[in-house]
Formats: C-alpha cells, structure tokens, sequence
C-alpha cells in the first residue's frame, strides 16, 4: 500500500493566519453581536401549535397583540401547519403558555397544542452558568489527562485545538444568528470529545514516530505521521458525517441545531487536529528529546514550566 | 497465533446473550390499558371492586383482553386505544369519586423476562408525550414561619416566668426580644442557653446586646440545612401524595440540587389542571375568634373569602392546622350545601378537644392559607430594572361558626363554596399540607403527536445513518468491514441491553447520542483497520493483524477515555436532555470499545487465525 506524500506542514503559516483570523472574527462577533440565546438560557415561554390548514402569522401576530403580548416572535416551525411562538420573560408568569393557548383556540379554527415550555430567568441564568463551568471543567481535566498520558506540549496543543473549535463554532452561531439552546450546548460538548478523539489520534502517531524514525528534522516527521493516518482520518470524518446528516436532515426540527452545531464541530475538528495541534507542536519546538526515553509516570509534570 | 482460547470466546458469548435478553422486551409491543385504585389510599383494590368493574364493562358490551389486580390496583387491557378511553369515561362515570383511573400503556413483557428484571427502555417526556415542571421551594419562608411559631412559644413562658419584655419581633430571619430590665434579661438569656444550641433539633445561635436589654436568635448553618433538607423532603412527599391523587401512572417526583423539585407527570395532556393540583399551596387553620378580652397583641383580622369586605378577628394562636388532617371527603349539609368532612389525627383531636371545651358558644374560625406569587419591577445594584418574583401568603376565612358541642378528631366545616371547591379542598386536604410555598421555575409541555413524531424521526434517522455507514463499510473494507458491521449491530443490541437495565430513559437527545456512538464506533474499527493495511507492508498477514490490532488499541483506549471524561461531566452538570446525551453517549463508548476491539478481534481470529494466508486484502 503507498502512503501519500503531502507536506502539510508546508502551508502551516498560512493555516495559522487563516485559524487566527477566523477566531478573532469569531471574538469580534460574540463581543458585538453576543450570541441569540434559545429559551432554554434566556427564559420565557415558548409554544408550538399546529394548525389543520395553513394561517397567515401576520394574524396570528395582530391577535396577540391586541391581547397584550407586544414583543412575541411568532414563525413557522418544519412546516408552514405548524406554528412556533415565542414570548419573552412575562414576570415569571408561567401560565403564558395556557393564555396563548386559549387566545388561539378562540379564535375558531381547530389548533393541536405540540409543546410548552417555560423556563424562569433564574433558572435559565443557572444553566449558562452550569454550561460555562461544564466546560472549562472538562477542558481542565483533559489538560491533565494529555498531559500525563504524553507531555504538556501535546495537552497545550489538544487544548489550543479544543478553543480554537469551540470559539469558532460559537462565533458562527453568533454571526448567523442562529438559536444557542440546550441541545446546541450538548453538541458542542460532544464536539469537544470528537476533536479530540481526532487529536489523540493525530498525536499518537507523531509521538511514535518521533520515537522511533531516524529521520531527524521534526517537520519531516509530522508530515509522515499526518499522512499515514490521512486515510483514517477521511474515512472517520467521512462515516460520521454521513451519520449526522442523516440525523440533520431526517431528525426533525428540534435537533437541527444540534446536528448543524455538530456537522460543523466535526469538519472545523479535522481541520484542527491537523493544523492547530502539530502546528502548536511545531512552535513549540517539540523534539525528539522531548519523547526519546518513556519516562516514568508522572515525571512529565517536572516539565511543566 | 491469532486465537483467542475459549474461555475469550465463552466470556463474549456470555455478554452477547446477556445483553441480547435485556434488550429483547423492547420487542414486545405495548398494549393499552387502565389502571383503577380507590381514591381513599387506605383502601386497597380487591375483588370485590374487580368484580364491579367487570359488571360495568360487560353491560356495556366493552371488550377487554384481561382485567386483574396489581398491588393495591385493578389493572385492564385493551385491544386498541379508542376503547381504552372510552372506558375509562365510562367507568369514571358509573364510580365517580370512589375511584382513580389512570391511562397507561402496559408493556407486554413475557414474565420469565420482568422476574430476571429485563423491561423495555422508559421514553422520556419529549418521546411519550406529557408534562414536566420545575417547583421551587421557599426556603425562606418555611424559616420564617418556624420563627413565627417559635416567637408564639417564647411569649407564652416569657408571660408565664413573669419575664417583662417591650417588644418582639422576627426580622431577617432573627428572632429579636427586648426587655424591660436588666433582670428579665438576665433571665431570659439563662433560658435561651438552657434550651440552646438546640430547640426541637434545631441549633441556633443567640446575639446578646446588654446595652439595649436585647436578645436576638438566628439559626446555624446547620440549622438552615436541616431547615431546608425537612422542607424539601415534606414537600417531595406531599406532591407524591398529590401526583398520586392525579392518577398518572410513572410519574417522576424527585428533588434536584438543594431546593427544586422535578414532577414529570408522562401522559398528562392537560397541563392546568396538574398545575392547579401540584402547584397548590392550600391549608386549614382552625382559630378561635378573638373576644373582648384577647389583647390586640394577641389577635389579627382576617377578610371573608367570600366578600373581602367583611372582616373578623382571630386569635394568633392556631389550633390545628391542615397538617393533621387525616382524611377528608365531600357531603352536603341539610340545607344542600357542600361541606367537607375532616378527619384528625389523635393529637390534632386532643388539640381541637383542648381548645373547644371551655369555649363552648364562641365562635370557631376556618382560615383557607393560600400562598400566591406576584412580581414587581425592581431596580438591582447596576441600576437595570429586572422583575422579582415573590411569593405571599393570602389568608381568608371560609367560615365563622360557633362551637354547639366539644369537637374531637372528626367535624365537618361548611361555607366551602361549590361542591367543586369542596372536593379540591379536600382532595389537598387529603393529600397533606407543604411545608414550604414553591413557585414553578420551568416548564415544558410535549403533546402526544409531537411524542410520536419525535420517535419516528429519531428512528428514522438512526436507521438511515446506520445503513449509510453499513453500506460504507462493507465496500470500503470488504469481509473486514462485515465483521465491523456486525460489531455495530451487536453495539446496538448491548446499548439497548444496558439502558433497560439501567432503568435509564430514552430522550431525543439520548437517540442523537447513539447516532453519535456508531459513528465513533467505526472510527475504533477504522483506526485498527488502517493500521492492519500499513504494517501489511512490511510484514507478514498474521503479523500484521496482531500488531494492528494491539498498536491502535493505544490510541483508541486514550480517544474513549477523553471522550468519557467529557461525558460524565455533561451527566454531572446537565439536567434534562443534557443528561439523557450523556448517558448514551457514556454507554455507547464503553460499548464500542467492547463491539469495536474484541468483538471485531474475535471474528477476525475465527475467520484468518487457524490460517496460513499469503494474501490478505483489508
């Protein structure tokens, strides 16, 4: 079997500015823009209805206002049957939902209530709070665990990789505008574990072949790793996107966010276990002394600067 | 060289079949059916009742598949849905209040499988339909109203002890006392630390000011748990009573974090009328009304509930509250006007008994405690103005009558209202007072289409995913990726497996996990697979199976563990559909890690081990 002969790390300058760039953009939208929080952070109510023939929202909109809800947003949801309403935070008031809810069955046409959901502003506060903790914590104890498990250039590199892709990700929900939720937050956890997956694999390989080449400039080196496991890492990415395009398209409304944010997670996180992590290796000028004997567990620690 | 012995092979065997057994009563349908118990919880369902419910579907020409009981429950199975909910009108008619029919899918696992504990996967809310509701307790005010009580007690010996105080008060969750002298307080202090650092288990800390003759007594920390721990806890169990009273079959009532509460009531389709029974926080106080010689310290006025004009005054002391009813049930009175009859426990009887005797021609008062929540824009330390939530306490009285007789453990009141409200009234009565008010935090609504919709899509996508990633496989890696394959499938069957033995629930999120895992858990079989084509070219076949085998185990087992580690933590932090992402996904990567090395190694053994092969295509 031939290995392909790619010198990635060739175009690793240019890969630099492009991630940089792409992440400060990212910075810059998230500062100016923030980031359209779902329900499930920003609290209020939501209410999903489905009708039997189509209505016109613009009704549906003049309805509620002359029954006092001001500032609801009301859109299709998957279809144009089903309706999707959303007020912001009455007071706390949890009985929004049933008052729309009536408001609309007044109005003589047979509607079929889907779901209500309230959350109350505290406890939307404490889930972004949770989410943002949820994070940090697992990036922390991934640190130590790359860190112990190869040597802290390898950690700095899987979480530099690990920023890079969240950041991004978020920054491209913030551009677009599209809904922060719940679900959105677990799928950027498990982008995450994705990334990650990629990275130890990528770091894996460089580490065993720092060990155990003759060839001795490091740049030779992670080129050959990246291009031994190039095969794996398409046939990967290719067999979970297939996946969660099918979940994207075949899944329903309610999880869309989740597979885009994942869809997304995966391509940025190919991208990122191979130029952010051996770029970050690079720079680091990680050398063959670096791995040339195993060395007893925990000494790895006693590197840390 | 490639083989495992047997006892490998025996050992797969036997978590193959085991996992397959509880997986497979996700096979068996589900059949519709009913589930009657009598409203009064201290009966238990018996033939006697099963043999009426019988005469009942029998002249109505009702057919049922099987009707038995069940643990205090006569339980009836339906062919199809329609007759399910017609019954249920049917019989709710001719029992009435007598009983609670609950609506439940039964699972139609064969017994040998429910005996060895296999049941199929609970769904979550958003995948059965149903209502899900966030209370929270207030902490606050249950210390404030021990405080209250305390103070009551304090006065009472203080007077008795001739110990001379000016004024007393609860303030920000402190008892205050200041008294007319030195020697009072001297006093008072010594009595304050003969009962301190603990009252009735609860420790407290006193603040002495001699300058001003004044005691202040605040609780401890550990007194604030114990508090908020006792009021949780009553109130988790009071809403179980209610949730119970509601007839849902399965619900969830658990507490989450240090004050919340989770009801998940699965199959409810009417949020408000659960709300309205959950959410309530009704109770009884019996007090004597006030006479000219109750001194204005001692007395407070209480509006009508039926015209709030109209107001009377009350003793501060309180009777018998709610808490000690023990049964209470709806009749009407001579004239046909609703009343409920209550029934008190034997300490709330000799309290009643107590209280009644001497005052025989005074009038006895009934408050209806209701606790309310209302908000307000506030301005916060930045200057914004955010809206605060705050819950009162609104107190009526239902009636005002005198006492013709000494009352012991079981009365009757009237002046309820409707013969609706009476039965609300004694439905909460029965189902035991909170100790503390909550107000709802969240709330999510999931109607029974939107239920079955999400299934199929989650289905559907699964299934299309998979067969996407089978049909890969197969092409990419020929007789390789049949062994990957199949290590799917069995991946498949053993989350399936573990989730029905863990009795965890299947949600949307969750169905998103498993989709995540087949994709991870190629990866697994890919990873060994190229690495099998690589040392192939410098070695020979068996070689090369065995090093790629053990050389990419490495990477795989460091990838999982990472991606373990997020996992537990999104199950640690995450509430709801976090949780349910994370539970599958935790599954699906200890799973894969079995399916994808072992499994796959095993068939691989079986296939090539025995062999001297000069080629091999991967």
């Amino acid at each position: 079997m031939k290995i392909s002969n790619l010198k990635f790390m060739k175009y690793r300058r240019l890969a630099s500015a492009i991630s940089i760039s792409i992440f400060l953009i990212s910075i810059l939208s998230l500062s100016l823009r923030g980031i359209s929080l779902g329900l499930d952070f920003s609290g209020g109510t939501l209410i999903e209805v489905s009708y039997s023939s189509p209505v016109s929202l613009e009704s549906i909109r003049e309805d509620l206002e002359t029954n006092g809800y001001l500032d609801s947003q009301v859109v299709n949801f998957g279809t144009n049957l089903d309706v999707l309403i959303k007020v912001a935070d009455q007071s706390g008031n949890s009985s929004v939902g049933e008052d729309i809810f009536n408001i609309l069955s007044n109005e003589g046409v047979p509607i079929n209530l889907k779901r209500v959901e309230f959350v109350g502003p505290q406890v939307g506060d404490e889930l972004r709070d949770q989410g943002g903790l949820g994070m940090l914590i697992a990036l922390f104890m991934i640190l130590m665990y790359v860190a112990f498990r190869f040597q802290y250039k390898f950690a700095l590199g899987a979480v530099a990789a690990l920023g890079h892709d969240v950041v991004i990700i978020l920054g491209i929900f913030s551009i677009f505008s599209w809904d922060f939720d719940l679900t959105v937050l677990a799928a950027l956890l498990a982008v995450i574990g994705y990334s990650l997956n990629d990275t130890i694999v990528v770091s894996d390989r460089i580490r065993e072949n720092f060990r155990t080449e003759r060839v001795l400039d490091p740049e030779d080196l992670v080129d050959l790793s990246l291009n031994q496991i190039l095969g794996r890492t398409i046939v990967t990415s290719f067999t979970t996107l297939l996946v969660l395009f099918a979940l994207f398209i075949f899944g329903g409304e309610l999880i869309r966010g989740f597979s885009l944010a994942l869809i997304l997670g995966v391509i940025i996180g190919t991208y990122s276990s191979i130029y952010v992590v051996a770029n970050m290796l690079m720079s680091l000028n990680l050398s063959k002394e670096d791995l040339a004997v195993p060395e007893p567990e925990g000494a790895e620690f006693e590197n840390l600067p | 060289m490639n083989k495992f012995s047997i006892y490998q092979y025996l050992f797969i065997l036997v978590i193959l079949i085991i996992g397959s057994i509880y997986a497979l009563p996700n096979l068996y349908p589900t059949q519709p059916s009913i589930q009657v118990a009598y409203t009064d919880s201290g009966k238990s369902a018996d033939q006697s009742l099963l043999n009426e419910l019988e005469v009942v579907l029998t002249q109505s020409q009702t057919k049922y598949e099987d009707i038995f009981l069940r643990e205090n429950k006569i339980v009836i199975k339906f062919k199809d849905v329609e007759t399910q909910l017609s019954s249920k009108t049917l019989l709710q008619n001719s029992l009435l209040d007598k009983v609670i029919i609950a609506l439940f899918l039964e699972p139609s696992t064969p017994q040998w499988l429910k005996d060895i504990g296999a049941n199929p996967v609970k769904l979550g809310l958003d995948l059965s339909g149903g209502v899900h509701f966030l209370l929270e307790v207030d902490i606050d005010s249950a210390q404030e109203s021990r405080l209250e009580l305390l103070l009551d007690n304090y006065r009472k010996s203080f007077k008795e002890e001739r110990i001379k105080f000016e004024t007393s008060f609860v303030e920000n969750l402190n008892l205050f006392f200041e008294f007319s002298d030195k020697q009072s307080y001297n006093r008072a202090l010594k009595k304050f630390r003969d009962d301190s650092p603990v009252i009735n288990g609860v420790q407290y800390i006193i603040t002495e000011k001699p300058s001003t003759n004044s005691l202040m007594l605040g609780y401890s920390d550990i007194a604030l748990r114990e508090i908020r721990d006792y009021a949780v806890g009553q109130n988790l169990i009071t809403l179980r009573n209610r949730v119970n009273e509601l007839g849902v079959s399965e619900p969830i009532v658990q507490r989450q974090g240090s004050n919340r509460i989770v009801v998940q009531l699965p199959g409810v389709q009417d949020p408000t009328a659960a709300k309205k029974i959950i959410g309530k926080t009704a109770n009884l106080e019996f007090r004597m009304e006030a006479n000219s010689r109750t001194s204005p310290l001692r007395k407070e006025e209480f509006p009508f509930k039926e015209n709030e004009y109209q107001t009377a005054f009350l003793e501060k002391a309180v009777i018998v509250s709610g808490d000690r009813v023990t049964n209470a049930s709806t009749g009407f009175d001579e004239s046909g006007f609703a009343q409920v009859n209550i029934t008190l426990d034997m300490e709330g009887g000799r309290a009643m008994q107590k209280a009644t005797s001497g005052n025989i021609g005074r009038k006895l008062g009934v408050l209806f405690v209701e606790q309310k929540t209302k908000s307000e824009l506030v301005s916060n330390s930045f200057g914004e103005s955010i809206i605060e939530q705050s819950s009162y306490i609104e107190k009526n009285i239902i009636s005002l009558a005198t006492v013709q007789a000494v009352l012991g453990t079981s009365f009757r009141i009237t002046g309820v209202g409707s013969p609706a409200e009476a039965s609300e009234l004694a439905l909460l009565l029965r189902a035991g007072a909170l100790a503390a008010p909550m107000k709802f935090v969240e709330e999510r609504t999931v109607g029974p289409s939107l239920g079955k919709e999400n299934v199929e899509l989650g289905l559907k996508s699964i299934v299309i995913g998979f067969s996407l990633v089978v049909l890969f496989m197969i092409l990419y890696y020929r007789l390789f990726g049949l062994a990957a394959n199949i290590s799917l499938m069995i991946n498949l069957v053993l989350i399936t497996g573990i989730m029905s033995l863990l009795g965890a629930s299947l949600t949307l999120p969750g169905m998103a996990g498993i989709v995540l895992t087949v994709g991870m858990a190629v990866d697994a079989n890919v990873l060994i697979f190229s690495r099998i084509r690589e040392e192939l070219n410098e070695k020979e076949p068996q070689t090369a199976i065995k090093e790629g085998f053990s050389r990419a185990f490495v990477t795989i087992f460091d990838a999982n563990v990472t991606t373990l580690i997020t996992a537990l933590i999104l199950y640690i932090i995450g509430t709801g559909p976090v949780k349910g992402f994370a539970i599958t996904l935790s599954i699906g990567i200890v799973t894969s890690m079995f399916t994808a090395i072992i499994c796959t190694r095993a068939m691989v053994n079986i296939v090539y081990g025995n062999r001297n092969i000069k080629e091999l295509r991967v």
